[in-house]
């Protein structure tokens, strides 16, 4: 899966700015893109194409239960977040929904991969190469439940 | 097994487990409201379009749902909300539904505990992530997303990974003007915001025996903003006077095993306590009120399932008994039952003689949703939970989370006051 970054260099990117509260009366998908990353980065919504990737910090997705979150990124075309580590609600809403990607990386992606930067993330090797840069790191591999879900399309798809 | 393993084992039909089994635990009980509700709608919809059966739930009289994040009705998109909840409850038989304008209502943590909704040893998921409050009475009490519910709804169960447990043990009883926010504050600027990732916060020690069920609610309350999987609290004979008083009968003390496992034990002295603030933008940013900065405050808050228990209305009651508020606040109580306790006891008339305007029961701004959002470059101190950027309103506002004590010290001097100080 190849995609450009989208950096934010920076720990605890928390539900509020990802999605702010006034918008969690809004259940239309599109619109909800419209209005991701806003509190943090808002010309998000003009420069992030389909297929892109968020890469940041530590507890991703900290806060809120809310779903929007990853349906705000999702719908706004983002295929995965790669993050140091990620707040739990958020990891398995983006896994449960069938929404996202929450890749947990490794300080040496964290700096080695800049914004901009084309990658390519291979699951089956639990591998990222950077193809810009022509460099390679490790992710850590998804744990059992959740690679299963992931496989089969989200939690209602998944045969426990 | 330590009290939550004890939970989830029952849950699962399991004789035991241990951290990082992976479960599906059956659930007794579950809650959506206003903005997870039509949020669950949405993914029924989707189903529905794949051909899966939506229509029926598991079981209607395991669900309850709440209005609380945008009512009294905000505008007009939070109108079609409540109206979706309303045929939701109505299409799917579900009796527990909270309507405001219609008797008692409030914030659906609040309701978890003044309704008697759920009871120790329950497993109980619903559509915020303040769940975590209800773990106070001695249940699994964990927050989720639509999909996440809408899964329960259907099918009763879910799955989880057992947490690790890590034991925060306070010694003693905290001293006056100290309060059981000051206590999780603490805790949180100790192991930070996502000191608790993944993982149940538990709290004992004859510091936690000799608190009220109100303060351990605001403990648990807060363990989600140190990321954790849930809070909880072993349910004693506190606990089950608090839930027969609003009418449970069945309620009964549930503990762990005298030989539990814990990861972590972390002690706390309650005497080495003292008013605390958690200053922009984290809840993991804390400062002893005495060394706060010196900062003009535009607004004091009181509100929230955090903050605007009847014990908070009358902590903050006695400090503004007989003073005048200097800048704008809102005491907002968290549920119709609390709004008459409040009233009934005269606490109503003294927030009101102090200049404050009392509020309905609403998350309202807690969440920068309505009713006393913040402006550009307006600073508040609020009894609420998070200060993230824009968590309260813009931007650019800023938000300095307290007890209620320090919230009306506040109010009353129009800056970071410790009640102690207070003249």
């Amino acid at each position: 899966m190849k995609g450009n970054i989208i950096k934010y260099q920076r720990d605890n990117i928390d539900t509020d700015v990802i999605i702010p509260g006034q918008y969690l009366k809004v259940h239309d998908y599109a619109e909800l893109a419209t209005h991701a990353m806003e509190g943090l980065d808002p010309d998000f919504h003009k420069k992030v194409k389909e297929g892109d990737f968020i890469l940041s910090g530590k507890n991703f997705g900290c806060g809120s239960s809310r779903e929007h979150a990853p349906i705000a990124l999702s719908h706004s075309g983002i295929k995965a977040v790669l993050a140091l580590s990620f707040a739990r609600i958020f990891y398995r809403n983006s896994v449960d929904g069938a929404f996202l990607l929450p890749i947990e990386i490794e300080e040496d992606a964290y700096n080695g991969i800049a914004d901009g930067d084309e990658i390519d993330i291979d699951i089956s090797k639990n591998q990222i190469t950077n193809l810009t840069k022509n460099q390679t790191y490790s992710m850590k591999p998804f744990s059992d439940i959740i690679g299963k879900i992931i496989d089969a399309g989200g939690l209602f798809n998944y045969k426990p | 097994m330590n009290i939550v393993e004890k939970i989830l084992a029952r849950a699962s039909g399991k004789s035991s487990v241990s951290p990082d089994d992976v479960i599906f635990a059956n659930v007794d009980k579950v809650m959506v409201h206003d903005v997870s509700g039509p949020g669950v709608l949405k993914v029924f919809d989707k189903l529905k379009n794949k051909g899966v059966d939506v229509s029926k739930l598991w079981d209607p009289t395991k669900v309850w749902v709440a209005e609380d994040h945008f009512v009294p009705s905000a505008e007009k998109i939070s109108a079609e909300n409540i109206v979706k909840l309303s045929n939701f409850t109505k299409n799917y038989g579900i009796e527990k539904h909270f309507k405001y304008g219609m008797g008692q209502y409030g914030i659906c943590h609040t309701l978890s505990h003044e309704e008697a909704l759920v009871m120790p040893g329950d497993v109980y998921v619903g559509g915020d992530s303040h769940t975590n409050t209800t773990g106070a009475l001695g249940a699994f009490a964990c927050g989720l997303g639509h999909t996440d519910i809408a899964y329960v709804l259907l099918n009763g169960k879910i799955w989880f990974k057992v947490p690790e447990t890590d034991f925060f043990k306070l010694n003693g009883k905290l001293p006056e003007h100290v309060m059981a926010k000051d206590l999780i504050l603490k805790i949180i600027g100790d192991i930070g915001t996502d000191g608790g990732n993944y993982r149940t916060m538990q709290f004992g020690g004859t510091g936690i025996d000799a608190m009220s069920v109100e303060s351990r609610l605001t403990l648990c309350n807060m363990t989600t903003e140190a990321g954790a999987k849930n809070g909880i609290v072993e349910a004693d004979q506190k606990v089950v006077d608090y839930l027969k008083s609003r009418g449970a009968s069945n309620a009964q003390i549930f503990k762990g095993d005298n030989d539990a496992q814990y990861a972590n034990v972390y002690e706390y002295e309650a005497s080495e306590m003292e008013p605390l603030v958690a200053k922009p933008f984290s809840p993991e940013n804390i400062s002893v009120v005495r060394e706060a900065p010196s900062v003009e405050l535009d607004k004091s808050y009181i509100g929230s399932c955090t903050g605007a228990k009847y014990e908070d209305l009358e902590a903050a009651a006695k400090i503004l008994k007989g003073h005048k508020v200097k800048i704008r606040t809102e005491i907002l109580p968290a549920s119709i039952s609390i709004y008459k306790r409040a009233m009934e006891n005269g606490l109503l008339s003294i927030f009101l003689d102090s200049g404050v305007t009392v509020g309905p029961p609403t998350c309202g701004a807690c969440c920068g949703a309505h009713m006393g959002v913040l402006a550009k470059d307006e600073i508040c101190i609020s009894t609420t939970n998070r200060n993230f950027p824009g968590r309260m309103g813009h931007v650019d506002s800023q938000t300095y989370l307290s007890s209620p004590m320090v919230a009306a010290a506040s109010a009353i001097t129009g800056k970071i006051t410790d009640p102690r100080d207070l003249q």
